[in-house]
């Protein structure tokens, strides 16, 4: 069989295209690449839906944690102590266990003129349920960075946009949310590796890979269990996990420029990415 | 453990949850937290010497060694944690087997890997067939801590590079100007000063590596996450103590664990920063010396 039939049957493997049963016997390195790349469909999937959803809510708990009022300061606090101070690796038992509890049939909501059933079987898939665990993880990470660079946005700057008058919406728009995206970027580009890197716990949590659709690192540990050799299948991954990071890079350097366009070249900071703070 | 458990189909209310959390297997779930925590605090040292040495490594004047301890920290940093945890002990574990392979069973003809099998002569089996149970169960344990030394170890080895750059320039000039080698001045001068500027990321490195412990529970040590899975399923009536899915409260209990480890060591911490910034010339000195 050639490699290119190979990629044929198997790149898409992960989200169930392609060959249904997967090689039992005589392993080629060529099947072992496509396999494990396929897997990273899902790593992919799980890391930019995560970073994309947490975004949003990482900038709002940052404001929250910052506000006066300890309505709003104390339960942002509290999220973020909860997701940073414990392992990914239970939230992931413990949201799947929680969605497994879930009533079967789905719970029904009672609007009065009409009943409403909230479909909860999807929950319990890792597409979903783990994802929603990802996006909460990711968010209490990144706010707390988020709030950090808040927290040094210089008093010039904000005394400037006051004296242009600025203020309300348009000051926090225009001043306080560029220049706390620029000093938290480093950081969150690190977070966003991490995160990346944290996807591949989903199937070996509760989550169960279904019809062995599973990520990379899924394959990698089938390949490795099969043919009794781990020094050719976590190689591989480690090889597709340092593309995917030098991308990750790559594409927030970009950002990072976009952010520090208005310095002078020459003083522009180059985005250096410092593990010094491992999540 | 009470006398009155002895028949626990008649209990209920606390007495049965007294009763039911002594069992002999909730001993056991205990047991492992202590085992958590003890696991932990032999780890940290091991990856700090790691990383020491990776550390000096990456500084040092021969371009091998340097290309080592380089290369070591960037690898790790590049590939997810969990990978490692799964390829080291397997790795490790062959890769002593054929060494032993090769020095007890010199004359040993065959290939050492047959397909999908990896065969090595009786004698050179780890741990041997003949040892008792406990020693395979050590020898997993061992295996696992050698991952997350590997893996802690590269983490640290970064953080003590940047420690090292920072203590200042003057003070190894000072050194040079006294005479002293490069190796004095590094073992005299650097390393006694760096532990101030490697605190806050050895200090993240700690609960980072608290909240790596679960991940034992993928090289099937009964661990804290074994037990609560264990403990947690449906029990039918056929048990002494049937009781409904409680894998929710448990994990909900192990959380609870991991955020008060990590609160503890967060306050021990802000304790130790303290005490070493006494004396020094920075701003926490400063407000130290006014209090």
């Amino acid at each position: 069989m050639s490699c290119m039939q190979t990629i044929a049957d198997y790149g898409l493997r992960s989200i169930g295209i392609g060959e249904r049963l997967l090689p039992k016997t005589d392993f080629t390195l060529c099947q072992q690449f496509t396999l494990i790349g396929s897997g990273l469909i899902w790593n992919i999937y799980f890391a930019i839906f995560a970073l994309l959803l947490g975004f949003g809510l990482s900038v709002g708990l940052a404001l929250a944690r910052n506000a006066a009022s300890p309505w709003l300061r104390k339960p942002a606090e509290w999220f973020i102590f909860v997701f940073r101070g414990s392992p990914l690796f239970i939230q992931f038992f413990l949201f799947y266990e929680a969605f497994t509890l879930l009533p079967k049939n789905g719970i029904e909501l009672n609007l009065g003129f009409t009943v409403l059933t909230a479909e909860t079987r999807w929950l319990t898939r890792a597409g979903a349920g783990a994802l929603i665990v990802l996006f909460l993880n990711t968010s209490a990470y990144a706010g707390e960075i988020f709030y950090g660079a808040l927290r040094s946005v210089p008093k010039g700057d904000l005394e400037a946009a006051d004296a242009y008058g600025f203020s309300g919406w348009s000051k926090f728009r225009r001043i306080t949310f560029p220049t706390m995206l620029r000093l938290g970027w480093p950081a969150y580009t690190n977070e966003s590796i991490f995160l990346t890197h944290a996807t591949t716990l989903v199937f070996f949590s509760s989550f169960p890979a279904w019809q062995q659709k599973g990520d990379a690192l899924y394959y990698a540990n089938y390949f490795a269990d099969k043919t009794f050799n781990p020094f050719v299948p976590y190689p591989i991954l480690a090889f597709y996990f340092i593309l995917l990071s030098l991308g990750i890079i790559f594409a927030y350097g970009r950002v990072y420029r976009h952010l520090n366009r208005h310095l002078p070249q020459a003083t522009r900071p180059r985005l250096r990415v410092r593990p010094q703070m491992v999540r | 453990m009470f006398e009155y458990c002895a028949d626990p189909k008649t209990l209920e209310g606390l007495t049965w949850l007294s009763c039911y959390l002594t069992t002999g297997k909730h001993f056991l779930f205990y047991q492992s937290f202590v085992f958590v925590v003890v696991l932990m605090l032999v780890t940290a040292p091991i990856a700090l010497a790691v990383g020491f040495a990776g550390a000096l490594a990456s500084r040092s004047h021969v371009a091998p060694v340097r290309w080592l301890g380089v290369g070591y920290t960037s690898i790790v940093r590049g590939v997810p944690d969990i990978a490692f945890f799964l390829f080291m002990p397997l790795a490790l574990d062959q890769g002593l087997e054929w060494l032993r392979h090769k020095w007890k069973c010199p004359d040993w003809t065959e290939a050492v890997r047959q397909g999908s099998d990896f065969v090595v002569c009786a004698q050179a089996k780890l741990p041997l067939s003949s040892s008792p149970q406990w020693v395979h169960e050590y020898y997993g344990v061992a295996l696992g801590m050698s991952a997350f030394a590997f893996v802690f170890g590269a983490f640290a080895a970064y953080v003590l590079a940047g420690a090292m750059n920072a203590v200042p320039r003057a003070q190894m000039e000072t050194a040079e100007a006294y005479g002293m080698t490069r190796r004095q001045a590094t073992w005299r001068i650097l390393v006694p000063q760096m532990w101030v500027y490697a605190l806050p990321g050895l200090s993240n490195l700690w609960l980072i590596l608290i909240k790596a412990t679960p991940l034992l529970f993928l090289l099937g040590i009964e661990d804290v996450v074994f037990w609560a899975r264990e403990l947690g399923g449906r029990k039918t009536n056929a048990y002494d103590y049937p009781h409904p899915d409680w894998r929710l409260w448990y994990f909900l209990a192990l959380l609870v664990f991991y955020l008060v480890l990590t609160r503890v060591s967060e306050i021990g911490f802000a304790r130790l920063s303290r005490r070493l910034s006494r004396g020094q010339a920075t701003m926490a000195g400063m407000e130290e010396a006014r209090t």
